[in-house]
């Protein structure tokens, strides 16, 4: 069989939004903007809003990165032909979740937010639950390979110490690095009103956020 | 039935995080190591795209922000290629983005100030689905060099941004391709974070006469690598061997 090698990679810069958001660059040039609907209205589950910033090594919010979002609905299933399918259960999701985002940090503040529903748990191939969680891909100037970390949900305790990839890391202080913080313990999450969530992520620091080699 | 592993990622092929000739990447660039996941669901799955999503006329940037009949400055070429995996399977109706800035070395970004004249019928992005062989084609002209603030007097070579989604999440690669007998390239920083000569090869696009349209548009080739996967084992057949 050939064998090529995976093309490098090279930073996306300052203007990654012309390529890939070019209505925050500034200029409406396509009919439709990729990624800015990650669950559609008839999505199932508790509506959530994740707010946060990406830190920089000095404690500077990055004004220009681009994080993309991937993740399962509400029954833990992606939206996609190879998601394992549940016993029993069609393995289709509701129209209009599409599990997929764009998300950009405010050019003056560095902060971003995205509206989305919960995810459920996603059964690995060893049939191990992992905790719910949201897949993040993280692009910016100077960030030379795009960086890949998990957002998991600070409430949900038992799935979170059961879940495989959590339990990998060793040094247990860091595993917070990966957990989003209620804001609101009140809220149900409903669409006017959605849960809110904080995340912050830190490219460098005591609390270097855990990046993964995927 | 367990769908194959995506291969790791060959990291010393990669652009290391920390690169300080680079010098945004020093306050960027994580320091402890990446943790090392085995494939889940979460990352064998990724986003899928349909012709819906996008524009026929997304992929020609001659055209795809011009007015009233007008056409950008600069030299008009076609960008081509195929994006495949590394067992050079083609990677078919995957979404390839590409933007860049315009002849003069000038960006269409609220951000970017620098002396070069913005270009009115000139946005600097476009975007398709590729073919069932991983094929794709855009046109466009070929963009300008331009200074950046890294050294006092750092030039990047004319290049153009290209993100690739293929199949999977693991997949997710955004890149740059530059062209072939630039000058810059062996100057520029950004380049020079990849520390293998023969990885700062495979970015750069090759000219290719056979594609020229005469009269019109220089062709330049650059075809994509993604991840590959391992095959599967079935009860009796190696699925793709």
């Amino acid at each position: 069989m050939t064998s090529l090698k995976e093309t490098p990679s090279q930073t996306a810069g300052p203007y990654v939004h012309i390529g890939l958001a070019p209505g925050a660059a500034g200029f409406d040039i396509y009919e439709t903007e990729l990624g800015q609907d990650i669950a559609g209205p008839e999505a199932k589950g508790q509506r959530i809003r994740i707010e946060g910033r990406v830190l920089d090594g000095t404690g500077t919010p990055l004004k220009d990165v681009l994080i993309e979002v991937w993740q399962a609905n509400a029954k833990g299933i992606y939206a996609h032909r190879e998601t394992p399918q549940p016993e029993g259960e069609p393995q289709q999701v509701e129209a209009g979740f599409r599990g997929w985002g764009r998300v950009i940090s405010d050019f003056d503040t560095g902060d971003w937010q995205f509206e989305t529903v919960k995810p459920g748990p996603v059964r690995r191939r060893d049939s191990r639950m992992m905790a719910p969680h949201i897949n993040l891909w993280i692009v910016a100037r100077g960030i030379n390979l795009g960086l890949n970390t998990r957002l998991y949900f600070e409430e949900e305790r038992k799935a979170n110490d059961n879940d495989p990839v959590l339990k990998l890391i060793e040094q247990t202080g860091r595993r917070h690095t990966l957990l989003a913080r209620t804001q609101d313990q009140a809220n149900t999450g409903t669409v006017e009103t959605p849960s809110v969530y904080r995340f912050d992520i830190h490219l460098q620091g005591p609390d270097e956020t855990v990046f993964f080699d995927i | 039935m367990t769908p194959p592993d995506y291969f790791s990622r060959d990291r010393r092929w990669h652009p290391p995080a920390f690169t300080p000739d680079y010098k945004t990447s020093v306050s960027r660039s994580p320091r402890l190591p990446l943790l090392s996941l085995e494939n889940t669901a979460s990352e064998i799955t990724g986003p899928t795209f349909a012709p819906t999503d996008i524009a026929e006329g997304d992929n020609d940037l001659l055209t795809n922000f011009a007015r009233d009949g007008g056409s950008p400055i600069g030299e008009r070429i076609l960008l081509h290629g195929r994006v495949l995996d590394e067992n050079a399977r083609p990677v078919p109706n995957t979404l390839v983005e590409i933007w860049q800035a315009n002849a003069s070395g000038r960006y269409r970004h609220k951000k970017d100030g620098y002396l070069g004249a913005l270009d009115p019928n000139f946005g600097g992005c476009g975007r398709v689905l590729t073919d069932d062989n991983g094929a794709y084609a855009f046109r466009t002209v070929k963009p300008g060099a331009y200074p950046w603030r890294n050294g006092i007097n750092d030039w990047r070579p004319a290049h153009i941004h290209v993100s690739v989604f293929g199949s999977a999440f693991a997949q997710r690669l955004i890149t740059q391709l530059y062209f072939e007998g630039d000058p810059l390239i062996a100057r520029c920083p950004i380049v020079s974070t990849i520390p293998d000569p023969a990885a700062v090869q495979q970015l750069i696009a090759r000219l290719d006469m056979n594609e020229t349209r005469p009269l019109d548009m220089i062709a330049y080739r650059f075809d994509i690598v993604l991840r590959g996967r391992r095959s599967t084992m079935f009860e009796n057949r190696m699925e793709g061997n």
